[in-house]
């Protein structure tokens, strides 16, 4: 019996979504009241560039026509072109997806590292003074903007203690870690309400149920059943957390890397609204919709390896 | 096709010797309702390679009494008095015994299978991994080794294509099968004391015969020791050669299985016989009216008064105690336990005249 | 087999036990949570609303010759920002911009959401497949993306802030409300409703919804936060109210060029953030468990 059974339908299903990303994205630019061509023009509106943006989007093509026309150009890698970079489209938003890639994967590593210690001993400990001073704790960080969050870690730790550098992306792998420490502490930390809490509940819920008993029984030691029986269920309800919080985790970079003015999709797709920068705006949106979709599938594949029992028929 | 038993990891002390002695053991627990007296002053003993069955309906406390002997009560809302002495080791008292302690004497003295098999096994980790496991708990061996004996103990508990399933999930087996596989962990150490807490409750009725005669089959083979729970008497009659009734938390009949099913002496007991359907009987099956007690405001004297056909005003404040039924070993917590004999006996001589 | 009362087995004890520590404690608590949350919010909505009574001064005057006072100088409870505007006076102001955003934008898209889902797990079959689909197009783009890049089509303004949100957060309730609305179909209650041939408006609106509502509304309560978070960001970002319309969000934002001198004008309006997000925060868990209790 293959695990991995239901992978091609999920596959499927992952080219239907792209499919309607696509489409979202495509209707973006349709939602610019007045003439699209001026506004994409801005100031270096002249009658032939204005000609010539009515012809690349087809605006006087009928709908679907121009929708295959968008379709095409991106199976090509065309997403548009930046009037205010003078470039491709392509071009300058690939220039900005390393930082936030490294960014979002920094961050779900740093949010795991802090909250499945911190979830899992208060579940085992309920009550005590570590469980309620994270309850307390939590409550407030998820009132807490992201933004507001990293100007405070900023405020504490680069301005009054100088431990880490005030903006920018570094160079090599550990520049890299070093730079982009406070902006993934403060996206994890707003992750890691979720996962503390859920991890908890789920703690206690496992820690209930009649296998442990069983466990316990055969004579093994405590720190085999917790590790073996207890933590290995309970983390399954967290990786469906991660997966349905990746928006969060997504829309967290986008504020973060204004406040600490790093060069990656969030700043780009801010700079560009104020730019009026109109393909770069709809290519950023349609690249940070399918980073959420391979997240997902990641998300998906990472439960079937830890759980036999998705996606079997379960019968009696 | 049995294998060879394994060997006793402690030593045996003789056939018929007392293996576990439960001495006045009370178990409280802490609900937000108030106290539940869930275990009130029971004593019995287990014998080497003996049977005891225990019979009662839900909440008498059986389960308790199981749990407690083996450790698994919540520490925080359980308080415990008494004695539950093992023994082989020196006779400890289980009751204060360490977490270390009951590490070593889980699985290699003491095993217990539960109610429902479905959720007895992890999900999430493969039937042989965890036979396995149960397999290396008290013993150092290289994986393969602990492989073959797992592979053995499956084949013994009756699991057909054995070494194929070793590598399925719990989800894919049924619940007969993993009531199996769960044997098989429960014996994987040899333990001398094996506790079944209503091993077959939740499975039909065809399954629940073949785990019984495997149980049975299984106890004989290596001797150990068997407490087996159910509030179905007729389970409990076949099988044991002791029977404990119990009834709100206390005990009230102990005797040898024959003495028991032929002469019970509680009215308790009476009626549990009386409410079996017999093969050929027509007409409504006797069940017994009423409830029992709450265990948190206990009613003082005889907790099964309210609803015995004996009783009379004197048992509503009597301080019960188990008294002799006259017979080897034979008890009832009835003080009028005689006259409701002499009684029955007239009745069917009466009644066969 | 024998004919004796077989109640829940004894393992229900044990259960009820180990949760017993919890319970006792947290009776008194249950209420406090929702009461505080509830204090909380009407602080921040008495100050916003009363705000020309608050302060005497406006918050959109500047004066060249007070800019950055710190707190406490020259009348200025809180200081002042780098236009020398009070900082006071824009803190209650502004709030007015968020807290319209968290009533404003939530109600609609609770009411929005929850219709379609309503109906969307009613009626099943093509139109609840039709409706999903759109669903998890929608969640397929993380939010804050989707709402800038809607933002950026059709205009920073306040208005169009409210229109993104409404376009992009109702999917949140329907996702909710269809769920429950499919549970509830398969209810006694709901057969015999429609045994009795009430019409499916009827069934819809006066016997699934009051008893599905539980989890929608405990929903808007957290909804309501990411809103307030939400309102802030984009003013964060610029894209929000403009200058010089005062909103906690923006000032923020401005407030962040003079950290190292001012600290004051990036952090308090973050506090004021928090405090309402809190607030709501207290009163979606009060809220779970009064309902959850209700429903043992």
């Amino acid at each position: 019996m293959s695990r991995f059974g239901t992978l091609p339908r999920r596959l499927v299903h992952l080219l239907i979504v792209m499919f309607g990303i696509t489409l979202v994205s495509f209707f973006l630019l349709r939602l610019i009241p007045g003439d699209p061509a001026l506004a994409i023009l801005g100031s270096s509106y002249t009658h032939t560039r204005a000609v010539a943006i009515d012809n690349f989007l087809g605006l006087n093509r009928p709908i679907w026509v121009q929708y295959g026309q968008y379709m095409g150009r991106l199976f090509r890698g065309n997403m548009g072109f930046s009037f205010f970079y003078d470039e491709s489209a392509t071009t300058v938003i690939g220039q900005h997806l390393g930082p936030t890639v490294f960014l979002v994967i920094y961050s779900a590593v740093l949010a795991a590292v802090i909250s499945f210690p911190i979830g899992f001993y208060a579940g085992l400990r309920t009550s005590g003074i570590l469980d309620q001073t994270t309850r307390v704790f939590f409550t407030l960080s998820f009132a807490m903007p992201a933004f507001w969050l990293g100007i405070i870690l900023l405020l504490i730790f680069s301005v009054h203690l100088h431990v880490f550098p005030l903006n920018g992306f570094g160079s090599g792998l550990i520049g890299h870690l070093y730079y982009l420490f406070l902006p993934a502490l403060t996206i994890a930390l707003g992750f890691s309400t979720v996962l503390v809490r859920s991890l908890r509940a789920a703690t206690i819920a496992t820690l209930q149920a009649e296998f442990i008993d069983t466990a316990r029984m055969k004579g093994i030691k405590w720190s085999q059943v917790l590790w073996r029986h207890v933590f290995r269920n309970a983390v399954l309800a967290v990786i469906a957390v991660y997966g349905v919080n990746l928006a969060y985790l997504i829309s967290g970079t986008v504020l973060v890397e204004n406040v600490f003015s790093l060069p990656g999709l969030g700043s780009l797709l801010v700079s560009s609204v104020a730019d009026r920068d109109y393909p770069v705006v709809q290519g950023v949106t349609l690249l940070f919709a399918v980073l959420i979709v391979l997240i997902n599938l990641l998300t998906d594949i990472t439960q079937s390896a830890l759980d036999p029992r998705v996606g079997q028929e379960i019968g009696t | 096709m049995t294998a060879p038993a394994a060997e006793p990891l402690t030593p045996s002390i003789g056939p018929g010797a007392p293996l576990l002695s439960v001495k006045d053991l009370h178990s409280y627990l802490a609900t937000s309702q108030g106290v539940v007296r869930a275990v009130d002053g029971v004593s019995f003993t287990v014998h080497e390679t003996e049977v005891l069955g225990i019979v009662g309906e839900s909440g008498c406390g059986k389960t308790v009494t199981c749990r407690t002997i083996m450790g698994l009560m919540p520490a925080r809302t359980v308080h415990t008095e008494g004695q539950v002495i093992y023994h082989p080791r020196n006779d400890i008292n289980l009751l204060q015994a360490t977490d270390h302690e009951f590490q070593s004497l889980r699985g290699a003295d003491l095993a217990m299978i539960f109610q429902d098999p479905m959720t007895a096994l992890n999900p999430v980790l493969s039937i042989g991994d965890q036979l396995i496991e149960a397999v290396r708990a008290h013993a150092t061996m290289p994986t393969t080794q602990a492989r073959r004996q797992a592979i053995d103990l499956l084949e013994r508990v009756g699991i057909p294509a054995a070494p194929r399933r070793m590598k399925d999930y719990p989800f894919q087996f049924s619940g007969g099968m993993l009531q199996r596989a769960l044997i098989a962990i429960a014996l994987a150490s040899s333990p001398r004391l094996l506790l079944a807490d209503e091993p077959t409750t939740s499975l039909d009725v065809i399954i629940q015969d073949q785990i019984l005669s495997l149980l049975l089959e299984l106890q004989q083979d290596t001797g150990m020791s068997l407490i087996l729970v159910s509030h179905d008497l007729a389970v409990i009659s076949e099988m044991c050669d002791r029977i404990i009734v119990m009834y709100a938390g206390q005990v009230v009949e102990e005797g040898s299985a024959a003495d028991v099913i032929t002469a019970p002496r509680h009215p308790y007991t009476h009626a549990l016989l009386d409410a079996l359907p017999h093969a050929g009987e027509r007409g409504q099956l006797r069940s017994i009216a009423g409830s029992p007690p709450s265990l948190i405001a206990v009613p003082p004297g005889c907790r099964f008064a309210p609803r015995c056909r004996f009783a009379t005003d004197e048992c509503h404040s009597w301080d019960t105690e188990l008294i002799d039924a006259g017979e080897r070993d034979h008890t009832a917590r009835c003080w009028r336990q005689q006259e409701i004999a002499e009684r029955q006996d007239s009745w069917q001589r009466s009644e066969l005249a | 087999m024998s004919a004796m009362w077989v109640g829940s087995p004894s393992e229900v004890l044990m259960r009820v036990a180990t949760k017993a520590a919890g319970r006792k404690r947290s009776a008194v608590r249950r209420r406090m949570t929702l009461i505080i949350g509830l204090v909380m919010l009407g602080i921040a909505i008495l100050a916003v609303l009363l705000a020309p009574v608050l302060v005497s001064q406006s918050p959109t005057t500047i004066d060249v010759l007070h800019p950055l006072a710190s707190p406490g100088t020259g009348g200025h409870l809180l200081g002042t920002d780098q236009y020398g505007r009070d900082l006071l006076a824009r803190i209650l102001y502004g709030g007015r911009i968020d807290l319209a955003i968290a009533f404003g934008a939530t109600s609609v898209t609770l009411v929005g959401g929850t219709m379609i889902g309503l109906v969307a797990g009613y009626l099943g079959g093509k139109i609840d497949s039709f409706l999903m689909r759109i669903v998890d197009l929608f969640f397929a783009f993380p939010f804050l993306v989707l709402i800038i890049a809607i933002i950026a089509m059709l205009g920073p303004s306040i208005f169009n802030m409210f229109l993104a949100i409404w376009i992009t957060s109702w999917v949140s309730y329907a996702r909710i409300m269809r769920a429950q609305t499919v549970t509830a179909r398969k209810q006694q209650y709901v057969l015999a409703a429609r045994a009795l041939g009430y019409s499916n408006i009827r069934v819809m609106f006066r016997h699934i919804l009051p008893n599905t509502a539980s989890a929608v509304i405990i929903f808007s309560m957290v909804d309501a936060v990411g809103n307030i978070i939400l309102a802030a960001s984009l003013g964060f970002l610029g894209l929000g109210a403009q200058p010089p319309t005062p909103e906690w969000g923006a000032m923020i934002s401005d407030g962040q060029n003079y950290i190292l001198t001012s600290w004051w004008l990036a952090t308090i309006p973050g506090l004021a953030v928090v405090f309402v997000g809190v607030a709501f925060s207290l009163i979606g868990d009060g809220l779970a468990d009064l309902l959850r209790a209700g429903e043992r």
